[in-house]
């Protein structure tokens, strides 16, 4: 299995960082929660292997 | 009607004992005539070891309480000789559907596979169960079986020795004392055997409330079992309904935390809230009502020297998943047979220690499920409510998140992967039926393999030639190999050798094996060799 990649990975950086943006548009701190909650899941079950997402957790963590 | 749980069934006698001039010496005394004593009990008398089981009770306890028992408890039941009686009287299902607020998301089946002589769940009133189990100690005693059940005997003390405890019992009559070889406490969640020893119980303590209602109503449902996230009659919260013999039908309804519990319970308040869920026009009448809370917690140990602990007594789930009353019924069958063992000399005490480590394994991973099922339905923080909202809203769209829906991972036997007592795994077969595994069932002829393992050991030879050994139960299938037993037992793999414990767990397997091997596994599998 391939591991997580932190090096760079996207074709377009500044509109997907825009999109994620857009997609909060006018919500609400709770519904910018479920949203982000949502999204989530939808791109851990598209990854589908525990090991890149444990990987992945553990990068978001480390950043302090 | 005339209640069960009205009638004395174990009602006090005194016993010889009482007039003892010192206290008399028992193999083996039980405490609690509930489920899990009571199968203990029989476990071992029905192989011809004398038992006392005391109760400070004399019948069967009020309300349904436990109602779901899996497939291996009624595997339990037959090896004890009232499975078909709990099956005829339970109810049988195998679907289950989750429901979020009014729409169906999800539906499983328990049990896919054909060939097995039971079902995946019967629902049965735990007051009918211990009514089975005591009619079964009853025939026992009929015919010539040593097994003492004593209602109306209260344990007051306990005072362990290095081969020995000696008890203190107060009854009807007064006080008296007993001794015992070996100590097997059943006496539930709040264990008074425990708090005499002084022994604690760690873990974790769950704040929502939940209202428990069994009704007597005549209802054109399914039988299924069927949990709601949120529903419009018990809004935010959530909701199970499940059926029982008799018409009647277990609800369960989460209340949340702070609540008014004695308010909660009077009728006037009960009612409304079921109406609101069966709706107006189904007439229904009140059981029993209860609310509690749960706890997933377990003992450090469940062996203490002279003294063993088993079901509730020894660990604690949440309801969701039928994990209590089905873990405790298979504490007992993984015990009996050892203690069986080392009562006659025939496995060395440590064989024990082998109970602690397999039945520990076993209550970590139902309190494992427990706690996850739990954490799914009354999410403890924010953030963990966000989450399961968020798997929520998308399952009803898309099949990935239904898996994540935890509603309950329902009972299944532990695997004792890595068990002292198996000898490791020769063969290239089946991962479900590897050492350690519940061996599974299969069509034999007119009936299932099951039934053909008795009390003892068992070679199960397929295909493969086996070796004789004095006191191991023979099986062999040579022409006549099934698709389900290749599928079960075999896998790729030409023949199969397989030691199967007493309690029904595969102990070995190899492709073949002589003499010399399979007395080997024999020896690791009671204790004598590691």
């Amino acid at each position: 299995m391939t591991d997580l990649t932190l090096a760079p990975n996207l074709d377009a950086p500044d509109d997907t960082y825009a999109d994620l943006l857009a997609a909060h548009d006018g919500l609400t701190e709770a519904q910018s929660a479920a949203l982000n909650a949502r999204l989530i899941l939808i791109l851990a079950n598209h990854i589908g292997d525990r090991r890149v997402i444990l990987q992945a957790i553990k990068a978001a963590k480390s950043v302090a | 009607m005339t209640r069960i749980t009205q009638t004395p069934l174990y009602p006090y006698a005194r016993s010889p004992d009482q007039d003892a001039a010192q206290p008399p010496r028992h193999p083996v005394v039980i405490i609690g005539a509930g489920p899990v004593g009571l199968a203990a009990a029989i476990d071992l008398g029905q192989q011809g070891v004398p038992v006392v089981l005391l109760d400070d009770n004399d019948r069967p306890s009020h309300g349904s309480r436990a109602i779901c028992f899996s497939k291996r408890t009624l595997e339990i039941a037959d090896r004890l000789g009232l499975g078909d009686r709990l099956v005829d009287m339970g109810v049988r299902w195998n679907i289950g559907k989750v429901f979020v607020g009014d729409r169906q998301i999800y539906t499983f089946d328990l049990l896919p596979e054909a060939g097995h002589r039971r079902p995946a769940f019967i629902n049965l009133q735990q007051y009918h169960l211990e009514h089975a189990l005591v009619d079964r100690l009853r025939a026992l005693q009929d015919a010539g079986a040593q097994v003492d059940l004593r209602g109306g005997n209260r344990l007051t003390r306990i005072e362990g020795h290095p081969d020995h405890t000696t008890l203190s019992i107060d009854t009807p009559d007064g006080p008296y004392r007993i001794e015992a070889d070996w100590l097997i406490a059943c006496d539930g969640a709040g264990s008074a055997c425990r708090d005499m020893l002084g022994l604690g119980f760690t873990g974790q303590t769950f704040e929502d409330n939940f209202l428990i209602a069994d009704v007597t109503m005549r209802a054109d449902i399914p039988t299924e079992r069927w949990f709601w996230f949120d529903p419009p009659f018990n809004p935010g919260q959530s909701a199970l309904l499940h059926k029982q013999p008799d018409g009647i039908w277990r609800i369960d309804l989460q209340l949340g935390r702070d609540i008014d519990r004695e308010a909660e319970m009077r009728p006037e308040n009960v009612m409304p809230r079921i109406t609101a869920m069966l709706g107006p026009d189904v007439a229904f009448s009140l059981e029993w009502v209860s609310i509690y809370r749960f706890q997933c917690r377990r003992m450090s140990r469940f062996r203490h020297g002279r003294v063993i602990f088993a079901g509730d007594a020894a660990h604690q789930v949440s309801p969701f998943g039928a994990r209590g009353a089905n873990s405790g019924l298979q504490d007992a069958d993984n015990l009996c047979w050892k203690l069986r063992l080392v009562l006659a000399g025939d496995a060395p005490e440590t064989l024990l220690d082998s109970y602690d480590t397999e039945r520990v394994q076993a209550a970590d991973e139902n309190i494992l499920h427990s706690t996850r099922a739990t954490e799914f339905i009354t999410p403890k923080s924010a953030i963990s409510r966000t989450f399961r909202d968020a798997v929520l809203d998308l399952a009803t769209r898309h099949a990935f998140a239904r898996q994540m829906v935890n509603s309950g991972r329902l009972s299944q036997p532990c695997i004792h992967d890595g068990s002292p007592l198996n000898t490791p795994d020769a063969l290239t077969g089946p991962a479900r039926s590897r050492p350690g595994a519940v061996c599974p069932d299969a069509p034999l002829g007119d009936g299932y393999l099951l039934d053909r393992l008795g009390h003892g050991f068992t070679l199960l030879a397929l295909g493969s030639d086996a070796p004789r050994l004095e006191g191991v139960n023979m099986l062999e299938m040579s022409d006549a190999l099934t698709p389900e037993l290749r599928a079960r037992f075999l896998g790729d793999a030409a023949h199969a050798l397989y030691l199967i414990r007493p309690d029904q767990h595969v102990a070995a397997r190899w492709p073949r094996a002589d003499a010399a091997t399979v007395r080997q596994a024999i020896s690791r599998a009671t204790g004598h060799t590691s």
